[in-house]
């Protein structure tokens, strides 16, 4: 099974609870789809770390030598990824998309597209199985992309280890990379807190989620920081039939268990919150 | 009547690959003169877009049935543009028994 | 002068820091307009009672292709680097996929044949808001299942920059990718709000090294301070990375904030943190300006 864990507003404790489902899980394939800001490996830190190169895309760069400053590129340009600086055309390599039109119609082709291959994908094995994360390079672009080359060696792998599950801890927001984050996940877990922005980010990532698939479960964590809130959340899930799987206390524990390396279930196994976070799991797994 | 199959290999025994977009191979198998031929999906590796373009690709052969583990949301429907009736088998089988059940 | 507040990974109090901030900024006299620049959750605007006055469609280009003009020739589809075009010859059969497109006209360029049409599709907007006191706020937001946030961003700061106010805050997309990069460049200082946890802190290495890569001027908050361990302070004094402030955890701050009300309204201590950290922020910003 792959499930996908998800929050449309980040700090929820999305990662935190992400991870304790992977200590129950004991055997499984993690994966950190939040590319932007990969932090499992922090928690399950690999070993026999295998670190390939991945190319994000391509970038225009102009070659001055043969550039008449004619302009045409600009003029196509739909990024606004053409600068004039002190008389010079260069590409402004954060704002190109790739799409390499300048490329193709420049007159004197004085342009050239180059690969970005600064962004890494790792591989190892953890205490509690294999665990694949990749990190964009600062600044790069289509993490979208990316998820899905995250995402389909983890099936290689899944399928290479004959270990079923594979547990995703997907990125904030609700844009490409949420998008490419859920597509084919057999069940989506949404993590959210009781905060009028919690609610908000709730509701647009469950629209979104929602018009691909079926089985969403929530988990509101830190519930008792407001409990009216809390109750809102209830009435919306009621609402869109969406089941609440667990209603997690805020616990200073959590935090402890993070910076001793550890997930909750492993600090403090019989603790209330790892209790909560056991029967939800089970919920999850057992359909 | 043309048919394609997602295969993990280029022969008879290997398996059929449950992704369509990114399969390794596609066998395109010819009901009439009952006759199988192995080709490397082009779009197995494409950063974006694979799906539509193995849609393209098989379509390109005039297949009118595909078979594959799985078939993406936004796949149905261009499938169901260029006429092509999808078949999706779950288990591990092999692409000489797909053709075989094909067959009968 | 404009300010970023940004964070590598949401949920640390970026919108909380924007709005105390921007609440500080105009209670010490300086006008102030506050952007919500994370367009795919923009939430700081809930803090304030508000009402729309005006939204800008932002709109990206989409190709409409005219079969009948068509030669299947298949340029467009060879100059499309997106494969957004789904073409199939054999089948006379030829298609814009919306979801694919990036809008970057190449088809349209390609075609010989006048066979495509220039059109455009939204992909959200820029909303104006006003309080009772005409304060005027503005957010850009993502229409669902749209994918191109930074056109966004890029617009609601050319249109909050067309009006004319002392301090410019824009509470920025989290993560280190694209989103936080436009609004990053756009501005002339950047608040750093971190967590010091080691999660927070891998989060806050990545913001750096990004912030480092475009040359900007940043500071740190650290937010939830007592909450996690020292590793942080560690870094930041290795690195020499100013600390603009540290706002201690409380439950108290967090039910002001789940209620969508500001903490420096409701707590004197916080009240006068802002007040020092909003100095220290435009001590910082007109010494690079």
């Amino acid at each position: 099974m792959e499930i996908a864990f998800l929050s449309g507003k980040g700090g929820t404790g999305k990662s935190s609870i992400c991870a304790a489902f992977i200590s129950i899980a004991k055997n499984v394939i993690a994966v950190d789809c939040d590319v932007d800001a990969a932090n499992l490996y922090l928690i399950f830190p690999p070993k026999n770390t295998i670190e390939t190169n991945y190319i994000s895309g391509k970038n225009a760069i102009i070659h001055q030598d043969k550039c008449t400053q004619c302009g045409l590129c600009k003029e196509l340009c739909q990024f606004d990824a053409i600068n004039i600086a002190e008389g010079k055309f260069e590409v402004d390599s954060i704002s190109c998309d790739g799409c390499a039109l300048c490329f193709r119609k420049c007159p004197t082709k004085a342009i050239e597209m180059v690969d970005s291959d600064d962004s890494k994908l790792y591989f190892g094995d953890f205490r509690n199985g294999s665990i694949i994360y990749g990190r964009l390079s600062p600044g790069e672009e289509n993490s979208g992309k990316f998820i899905s080359v995250v995402r389909s060696l983890a099936r290689e792998k899944s399928k290479e280890l004959g270990i079923e599950d594979i547990i995703i801890d997907g990125p904030p927001g609700i844009g490409c990379p949420f998008m490419s984050t859920i597509t084919g996940v057999d069940k989506v877990v949404v993590v959210t807190e009781p905060s009028m922005s919690g609610l908000v980010d709730l509701k647009r990532s469950i629209d979104v989620a929602q018009s691909f698939m079926q089985e969403i479960y929530v988990i509101i964590n830190k519930y008792d920081l407001n409990p009216e809130v809390t109750n809102q959340i209830k009435e919306y899930c009621l609402e869109k039939n969406i089941e609440i799987i667990a209603f997690l206390p805020f616990d200073k524990e959590v935090v402890d268990a993070m910076i001793n390396g550890q997930t909750i279930i492993e600090y403090n196994s019989e603790s209330d919150i790892s209790n909560r976070i056991r029967e939800a799991y089970q919920i999850v797994f057992k359909s | 009547m043309k048919v394609a199959i997602t295969s993990r290999s280029n022969s008879m025994d290997s398996f059929l690959d449950p992704r369509f977009g990114r399969c390794a191979y596609f066998a395109i198998h010819d009901t009439e003169t009952k006759e199988t031929e192995f080709v490397k999906n082009p779009s197995k590796d494409v950063n974006e877009g694979a799906g539509p373009s193995a849609v393209k690709f098989i379509a390109s052969y005039k297949v009118e049935k595909a078979v594959a583990g799985e078939f993406g949301f936004k796949i149905k429907s261009l499938m169901n543009q260029v006429n092509i009736q999808m078949i999706v088998i779950q288990e591990e089988k092999t692409i000489k028994e797909i053709v075989d059940m094909l067959n009968k | 002068m404009k300010i970023a507040i940004a964070s590598g990974k949401g949920g640390t109090g970026k919108t909380f820091v924007s709005t105390n901030l921007f609440k500080t900024f105009e209670s010490l006299g300086h006008s102030t307009l506050l952007v919500d620049c994370d367009v795919e959750c923009p939430n700081s605007l809930l803090f304030f009672d508000l009402k729309k006055v005006s939204d800008t469609k932002v709109t990206e280009y989409r190709p409409i292709i005219d079969a009948d003009k068509c030669v299947y020739c298949g340029l467009c589809y060879e100059y499309c680097e997106y494969k957004a075009i789904f073409y199939v010859p054999e089948l006379k059969h030829i298609k814009v996929l919306d979801n694919l497109c990036h809008g970057c006209k190449a088809c349209s360029i390609a075609c010989k044949h006048g066979a495509i049409e220039d059109s455009s599709t939204e992909i959200g907007d820029v909303s104006f808001f006003s309080d009772s006191n005409s304060h005027i706020f503005v957010e850009g937001r993502l229409k669902e299942g749209k994918i191109a946030s930074i056109p966004i961003i890029k617009s609601a700061i050319k249109e909050a920059s067309l009006l004319s106010y002392e301090y410019l805050l824009m509470d920025s997309s989290p993560g280190t990718s694209c989103p936080f990069i436009q609004t990053a460049v756009r501005s002339d200082y950047i608040v750093l709000v971190a967590e010091p946890t080691p999660f927070g802190l891998s989060d806050l290495k990545q913001s750096v090294e990004t912030l480092n890569s475009i040359n900007k001027d940043y500071g740190v908050i650290i937010n939830r301070s007592g909450l996690g361990d020292i590793k942080v302070y560690d870094y930041l004094k290795d690195n020499e990375i100013p600390i603009i402030a540290e706002i201690p955890f409380s439950k108290e701050i967090a039910r002001y904030y789940s209620e969508g009300k500001l903490a420096v309204s409701h707590i004197e201590e916080v009240k006068i943190l802002f007040e020092e950290i909003s100095n220290k922020i435009m001590k910082n910003g007109n010494s690079i300006s």
